[in-house]
């Protein structure tokens, strides 16, 4: 069902994109700049499972990259593992964690969710801060020599951002398999009335949790590879509040709920704040910029860009998900 | 014969409050049980009692044979008994097809997308929706979302269902009209057990009655047995003989 489903196209001529461009000419800062954008696209994307998707408000969503971060750094660098290897079984760990976690925490609702999602982010990130074998507050660091292996520094930049290609591209037809399944009904569900979802037979409290622990792998994934690529990863770099928020943003800008939404406003939102951070003039402004846009989008426009689409041309809502 | 739900001796307390207080019952096979009674007696807080929203303090619920007290709603669905709401809860968002889809996809069956698919095309037939199948489900009237609650609870393919004031609210012509579904439901081999206040339909509709009041079984019985029960009259207009006493003064 989803091999014909047209969006699955769309997804893998982006991540053929996103191959090319910085390839063709070895341009390594757009490769750099790319690799924030795929980034982004990845957290908004698996956000938007949990707020486009089944409606609940999660703040602390940068825990899991933050976390996997930790984890695929600590066993690939200071153990020695293989990077996949490591990548992945970070996000198996992070995802477990987040079953358990979700099987609790989910039990609030609306409010109260959102807000025990803030208070998870800020006791993760205190526990790392003074947990001795993540070297506490100043975090951990990859060895020059670790890259060796995957031959070299220059070529390992190469490895981890075509894996990370390789990542967004999964989260986004994770999104839309998700989207066109019965899971995803029963999620829509609870999203629209959680009381007449479980009154019509959808088993709310399993769902949540796994569309939670779903959540997390393959950021917990992009994680591992981004600040293996970076070579150090700190408590306050791993957990940045702000960097949650703006997820939010980005899924607010793209549209919720749809699947080219979230990549679209996580691709359009890291570039719109690329060009800010780095022009002198408005360096730090684009918390304000962010603020702005979220207020503007949700008075104006709730569906965010898609959904304007949508109302522009409705049959666009039969083909883009 | 062995009856479909058999509730024994039911009890909630909300606080300092008695909502259901050791009610008995039982529902047969193709009968329409009605369950009627003043403002706040704890018809709704039965219903929810009987499919698990909320847990009894006290008794028990068989269903089929088996002993669903305190299970989860989702899982007394899927054994085959399906309710509707007394304030409509459509899943706005979602078209109306797609809020019957998910009726078929969660109900006793557990249909796939493309069989529930079919079903809720067949439900949506059945109760006259079907040429607004694509309509947002917040979009209909009343009575549509009156409607689509059946529909929803239909797909489920339920053994029995509970109608929680599905009439309230609509004008006459309506109201035949759903008259008319539920009868359908009950010729289709479903047991009904429904909560109405509009009188004429439930006396017509039910085969038996339950009468509920300050959540206590007040009485129960064919509608006619229980139209005449003075308790009854008392508990809807106070004193029984209130209009001989009235007629002796003047």
């Amino acid at each position: 069902m989803i091999l014909r489903h047209p969006v699955l196209y769309i997804i893998l001529a982006f991540a053929v994109i996103m191959v090319w461009l910085p390839l063709h000419g070895n341009n390594v800062s757009l490769r750099e700049d790319l690799i924030l954008v795929a980034i982004a696209v990845i957290l908004a994307s698996n956000l938007n499972l949990m707020i486009g998707y089944t409606g609940y408000v999660n703040f602390g969503h940068i825990v899991f990259y933050g976390l996997g971060g930790y984890i695929g750094l600590y066993l690939a660098a200071e153990k020695d593992w293989n990077l996949v290897l490591a990548s992945l079984i970070a996000g198996v760990g992070v995802s477990l964690f987040a079953l358990v976690l979700g099987l609790g925490i989910l039990r609030l609702r609306g409010a109260y969710f959102a807000l025990a999602t803030i208070g998870i982010l800020v006791a993760v990130q205190s526990f790392v801060a003074n947990f001795d074998p993540w070297g506490r507050s100043t975090g951990l660091y990859v060895s020059f020599g670790a890259y060796e292996k995957l031959g070299g520094a220059r070529h390992a930049l190469w490895v981890t951002y075509f894996l990370v290609i390789g990542v967004m591209a999964l989260s986004m037809i994770l999104s839309l398999g998700i989207k066109i399944s019965k899971f995803g009904l029963g999620l829509f569900a609870i999203r629209e009335d959680e009381d007449a979802a479980v009154v019509l037979g959808v088993n709310a409290t399993v769902y949540k949790a796994i569309i939670y622990s779903v959540s997390a792998f393959l950021p917990a994934v992009a994680g591992a590879l981004m600040f293996y690529k970076n070579g150090m990863i700190d408590p306050s770099i791993a957990f940045e509040f702000m960097l949650s928020l703006e997820g939010i943003v980005m899924l607010m800008l793209g549209g919720k709920g749809t699947v080219i939404g979230a990549a679209l406003g996580g691709g359009l939102y890291e570039k719109l704040r690329s060009y800010l951070l780095t022009s002198p003039k408005l360096s730090n402004f684009h918390l304000v910029i962010a603020g702005g846009l979220l207020l503007v989008v949700v008075l104006f426009a709730p569906g965010g860009l898609i959904g304007w689409l949508y109302r522009l041309v409705p049959r666009s809502r039969k083909v883009l998900e | 014969m062995t009856p479909l739900m058999e509730v024994s001796g039911i009890t909630k307390r909300f606080g300092g409050l008695l909502a259901v207080s050791d009610v008995s019952f039982t529902v047969g096979e193709r009968e329409i049980l009605g369950l009627i009674g003043p403002n706040g007696a704890g018809k709704t807080t039965l219903f929810n009692l009987v499919n698990g929203v909320i847990k009894p303090d006290k008794g028990t619920v068989k269903f089929a044979g088996q002993d669903i007290t305190s299970h989860p709603p989702n899982e007394v669905v899927h054994l085959g008994l399906a309710r509707t709401h007394q304030i409509v809860k459509p899943l706005h968002g979602m078209s109306v097809l797609e809020n019957v889809i998910v009726g078929a996809c969660f109900g006793r069956d557990y249909l796939r997308l493309r069989p529930a698919r079919k079903v809720a095309m067949e439900v949506l037939e059945r109760v006259n929706l079907a040429d607004q199948s694509d309509k947002a489900a917040s979009s209909l009237t009343i009575a549509g979302k009156k409607r689509l609650e059946v529909a929803r609870a239909l797909a489920a393919n339920p053994k029995l269902l509970l109608l929680d004031e599905v009439l309230a609210g609509l004008n006459p012509t309506e109201i035949e009209y759903m008259i008319g579904i539920v009868r359908g439901i009950r010729d289709s081999g479903i047991s009904v057990f429904m909560i109405e206040h509009v009188m004429q339909a439930i006396m017509s509709l039910s085969d038996r009655l339950v009468v509920l009041s300050f959540g206590q079984k007040l009485a129960e019985g064919t509608p006619l047995e229980v139209a005449r029960d003075p308790q009854v009259i008392e508990a809807y207009l106070g004193d029984p003989d209130i209009a001989t006493k009235l007629k002796e003064k003047n």
